[in-house]
Order: structure tokens, then C-alpha cells, then sequence
């Protein structure tokens, strides 16, 4: 668990330190979302960086393509790529597109994705195949809350009820906050749990900055055997610097130097 | 030789009879239905493979991811809805989903032109070549009859390696083509040939330019008729020839000309070596209810229309 912790730390590091050298992206989502990725790539996935291209590993399908640094720096430090590399984000002709673009073969990254709502249907496909093959490989599906306000998650939400994938793993990144504010003001998502539940899906909450409990919520997910699962992972935007969680102005914005500076040490004092 | 009419046969007919016969040959090949499977021409591939058919029902967004999810875990998926949908309800999905992973997913655009007829407007697909042409690393295939997209049906199945649009349409129309035509995705083909214009044309109305050019041969006019089966990447080397050697070019489709198939073709001769052309098409309105023939008329889709812009190209 101690493990765990500190590569999330080391993780949340290399997100501000790649989006500072960047000058621009996501730093708000990437940090709130840190746990859950850090938990998923290094207790629950079954996968091998060696080889990204095994057939037999479980997939990661990330719906919002606009949390890529967190999805590069997990990437790195489970031995993707080098983290070296971490400090291209979004330069010209760099791997590491500002969303993820499978184009420019940065190994570990199993979808193209940046246009919201589309990531489910895509996990609902990988999913069907995976049971028409025997396979035993799971799909995780991560996803946005503001994203669920998309029309088409909800058609993608009933194809995997009505298909009972039971090998499909979403989660939903619940930080209650959007580009233009609170979730509850740009577009009411709640009863969300219900929604879910309507639709047809085995729905787990959990808190997403706890490690044991993300843990437990992704081993319950794979017992349960007639639906698709969804972890609702509370989480708070920004974690883990004080001075922006919860703030949705940093939605969409890259610390400066100093600021990246004064988070980092802030991390690492936790 | 003289091309005849084997017998009317819907190119949609061609689209599920390819799909059954590659269905034989390709395990991995699955079909993706929103609830219009026969009316697409699926039928012929549910009913023989019934354990590689997944219905989406009405919610062609979802269907198209699926089939992306598919594609990435190394299927080979087929989706089809009318034209309509399939090209411009989803284009966000195919352009991310689809294109931008350069995945090989199969999409099939049905009831594609006027000649749906009653249904009226919204449902005549009269944009889809030019929305899915313009889209990086789409194959976009529009076959001339049905035994024609029995084949390319197949040909986008086996020899296509990334996204593919194949456009068909609901009428019957005259089957002409033969079932061992000699054919290749990215090459056209010389119908007939002729040194006083070129008639280039896609889809349903090849028959059309065919028998304009069967009628012009016998008023002294040498029209050349290519068929353009393959609109993206299209025959330069054809057309290029096509224009230095008649000097002139009409192209027809059974779509929009704003940004469609002449477009593409006019895109290749003012590269190349421009000479005048004229299009063939819908200009700029949508349609209307009516019976096929009834509106191709109306709009100016016939051989009739295309022996008009003949005659007054030539006496330009």
C-alpha cells in the first residue's frame, strides 16, 4: 500500500511537470484522476509494458482523452516508454499528442480518443469480441462525470446490459466539476447511481483517492457475474494540491513554473 | 462491346449477397444491425451467421463505437444504416472512433440519392460521398450496379486495410456488369470509349451516361464513358487521360455537386490538365417525395440530361 502511495505521488508529479513544460493541457482532471489510474496499472491490470501489444492483456479504453498526462506518466512508470519522454507533451512531432493519438505509436495506449461520449461504445465492441474469442481479458472503461451528460454513453450503457458484459469495468471519474462549473449547474447529473442502475449496471461507489477501496471496488466489479459494473469514484479534481482542488478554473490549464514549482513540493512534503 | 441490362436488381441486393459470401469465408467478419437489418440488405448475412449479428437497435452513435471496439480487437465489422445516418449522424464518431485509429470497420451507406423517392428528403442520402471523403484514411467506394457491389462489397472486406464507406441504393436499377469483370479498388474502368467528350460518372448513374453515349454514338457524337467505382483514392491516371484526350468532361452522381464526386474528379483535372468540365447532380437543395424516376428526371439525373450538357458543352 506504501507502494502504492508513493507512486501515485511520484505520478502526480510527473503530470505537473510534463503540463508545465507543456504550457498548456489538463492539470485539474489528471491529478483527481491519479489514484484510480495508479491502483488500476499496478495492482489490477493484467498487462505487460515489455509487451503492450499482448493479446491476452486487459484492455484500457480511456473515453476522455483530455487526461492524457496522467495516462502518459502512469504509462512511464510502469514501463512503457521512458519517463524522459514526459517532458514532449504536446510538442511538435512528440508521441504524446495532447490527446492520445495511437498515430504516433507511443506504446500502452489502446484508443485514439479526445471527442467526449465515445470511449463505452468502443469497450462495448472490445468486450463482445473478448467473449466471442474465450477470452478472459477484461475492459476498463474510464470516464468523465461531465461526460455522462452525452447522449451516446447511454445508448453504450444499454448495449452492455443488453449484452451482459460482465467483462466490462467502467469507471466514472465523480469530481462534480466541469469546464464551465459544477456539474449540478452546467447539467444535473444526479440520481446518478440510479441511472445507472436502471440502465441495467451492477453500480459500486467508492471513494477514488483510497487505495484499498478502489482496490476492493475493481475486485468486486470482476466477481459480479450477470452485468457490467460501474465504480462511481468519488473523487476531488486536483488532488493533492491544496491550492487548486475542487477550483474548475484549473479544468483546463497548465501550472506556470512556479506554480508547478510550489505544487510539486507540496506533494512531496504529503 | 454494347453493355445490356441482365435484369433490374437493387445494388443494396449486392451489398448483402457480398456479405453472406465473405461471411463464408472470413470468421472474424461480424455485422452490426440498427434495426433496419433488411432494409439495408443485412438479412442475407444474419440469417446464415446468425452468432456473428448484433443488434444495436435504433442508435447508430453506440453502433458505430461498437463497431470501433470491434475493429480494435482485430474484427472485421460491418455497419450499416441509410446513407443519411451512417455518413453524417456519426461523422464525429467515424472521424475519431474510426479514421483517427485507422481502424478497418465497414461502412455501408444505404438508400444513397434521390431514387429512394417517397420517403422524401431526410431520408436521401445527397451529401454522404463529400462529408466521407474528406475525412483522413477513408476508403470511399461507390459501385455502379448490383452484381458491381457484390463485389467491391467483398473487395472493402478483404482488400481494404482501414475505414471504408461502400454507398448503394435502394431501387432496383439495371444490373449490367459482369460477375468476372476485371476490377481493382482504386482503378476505374473504361466503359466505352469516344475522343469528342468524357463522360465520367459513380454510382447508379453509370447506366445513365451508358446509354446517353449509346444515343450520341448515333448523332455523330464520340462520348467516352468512365466508371468511377472507387471515389477515394480516385483514378487520377484515368481521368488525366480522359481529359487530354477528350477535352472535355462531364461527371455524374447521384449527390450533391458541391464538394462530391465531380468535385473530386475536377480536383484531379485542374491539377493535371484542365479542360471544361459540367456536372451532373443535385445543385444545392435537397429533394423532395415523388417516385424514383419521377425525380431523377425532375433534378436532371438521366441519360436525357446528360446528352443536354453534352450537346451544349460541345457547342460552347
Amino acid at each position: 500500500m506504501d507502494q502504492l502511495k508513493k507512486l501515485a505521488k511520484d505520478i502526480r508529479i510527473d503530470i505537473i511537470k510534463s503540463l508545465s513544460e507543456a504550457g498548456s493541457g489538463h492539470t485539474g482532471g489528471s491529478l483527481g484522476i491519479t489514484d484510480i489510474f495508479t491502483v488500476l496499472y499496478f495492482n489490477v491490470l493484467n498487462h505487460d509494458p515489455g509487451n503492450p501489444e499482448w493479446e491476452d492483456r486487459d484492455r484500457v479504453i480511456l473515453s476522455i482523452g483530455h487526461v492524457a498526462p496522467v495516462l502518459y506518466s502512469t504509462l512511464a512508470h510502469a514501463g512503457y516508454f521512458p519517463k524522459e519522454e514526459l517532458k514532449t507533451l504536446r510538442k511538435l512531432g512528440s508521441r504524446l499528442q495532447g490527446h492520445p493519438g495511437k498515430e504516433h505509436g507511443l506504446p500502452g495506449i489502446e484508443l485514439s480518443a479526445g471527442s467526449l461520449g465515445q470511449g463505452l461504445s468502443v469497450s462495448v465492441g472490445v468486450a463482445i469480441s473478448a467473449k466471442m474469442d474465450n477470452k478472459n481479458r477484461r475492459v476498463y472503461s474510464i470516464h468523465g462525470d461531465g461526460e455522462l451528460q452525452e447522449g451516446a454513453i447511454w445508448e453504450a450503457a444499454m448495449s452492455a446490459a443488453h449484452y451482459k458484459l460482465n467483462n466490462l469495468t467502467a469507471v466514472v471519474d465523480r469530481n462534480c466539476v466541469q469546464i464551465d462549473g459544477k456539474t449540478s449547474d452546467v447539467m444535473e447529473l444526479e440520481p446518478l447511481a440510479d441511472k445507472w442502475k436502471s440502465f441495467g449496471w451492477n453500480v459500486i461507489r467508492c471513494n477514488g483517492h483510497d487505495h484499498t477501496a478502489l482496490i476492493k471496488a475493481f475486485k468486486d466489479a470482476k466477481a459480479f457475474k450477470d452485468k457490467p459494473s460501474v465504480i462511481i469514484a468519488k473523487t476531488i479534481m486536483g488532488k493533492g494540491v491544496k491550492e487548486i482542488e475542487d477550483d474548475y478554473r484549473w479544468h483546463g490549464k497548465a501550472p506556470t513554473k512556479e506554480e508547478a514549482e510550489r505544487f510539486i513540493k507540496e506533494i512531496i512534503k504529503k | 462491346m454494347k453493355y445490356i441490362n441482365k435484369g433490374d436488381k437493387p445494388t443494396k441486393k449486392g451489398f448483402g449477397e457480398g456479405l453472406a459470401k465473405a461471411g463464408e469465408k472470413h470468421s472474424n467478419l461480424i455485422c452490426l444491425g440498427t434495426d433496419i437489418t433488411s432494409s439495408v440488405g443485412m438479412n442475407y448475412f444474419s440469417e446464415k451467421f446468425p452468432e456473428r449479428f448484433f443488434s444495436l437497435g435504433i442508435a447508430e452513435q453506440n453502433a458505430i463505437g461498437v463497431a470501433a471496439g470491434f475493429a480494435l480487437a482485430g474484427k472485421v465489422p460491418v455497419f450499416s444504416t441509410y446513407g443519411v445516418f451512417a455518413a453524417m449522424r456519426v461523422t464525429d464518431q467515424i472521424r475519431v472512433s474510426v479514421c483517427y485509429n485507422n481502424l478497418h470497420v465497414v461502412i455501408g451507406g444505404a438508400h444513397a440519392g434521390i431514387s429512394v423517392g417517397p420517403d422524401g428528403a431526410t431520408h436521401q442520402a445527397l451529401e454522404d460521398i463529400a462529408v466521407m471523403r474528406v475525412l483522413p484514411n477513408m476508403t470511399v467506394l461507390s459501385p455502379c450496379d448490383a452484381t458491381q457491389t457484390k463485389l467491391m462489397t467483398i473487395a472493402a472486406i478483404e482488400k481494404v486495410k482501414g475505414p471504408v464507406y461502400v454507398r448503394f441504393g435502394r431501387e432496383a436499377v439495371p444490373d449490367f456488369t459482369d460477375s468476372n469483370q476485371e476490377f481493382e479498388i482504386g482503378k476505374g474502368q473504361l466503359l466505352k470509349d469516344g475522343n469528342d467528350v468524357s463522360i465520367i460518372s459513380t454510382g447508379h448513374l453509370t447506366w445513365e451516361a451508358l446509354h446517353a453515349a449509346y444515343q450520341l454514338e448515333k448523332e455523330g457524337i464520340s462520348a467516352r464513358v468512365i466508371n468511377i467505382h472507387t471515389i477515394k483514392p480516385i483514378d487520377e491516371h484515368i481521368i488525366v487521360k480522359a481529359a487530354r484526350e477528350t477535352g472535355a468532361i462531364i461527371t455524374a452522381e447521384e449527390h450533391q455537386v458541391y464538394g462530391g464526386f465531380g468535385s473530386a474528379v475536377a480536383e484531379v483535372v485542374v491539377r493535371n490538365f484542365p479542360v471544361l468540365m459540367d456536372f451532373i447532380g443535385m445543385n444545392d437543395s435537397f429533394g423532395e417525395s415523388g417516385k424514383p424516376e419521377e425525380l431523377m428526371q425532375k433534378y436532371g439525373m438521366t441519360a436525357a440530361s446528360v446528352i443536354e450538357k453534352v450537346k451544349k458543352m460541345l457547342s460552347l
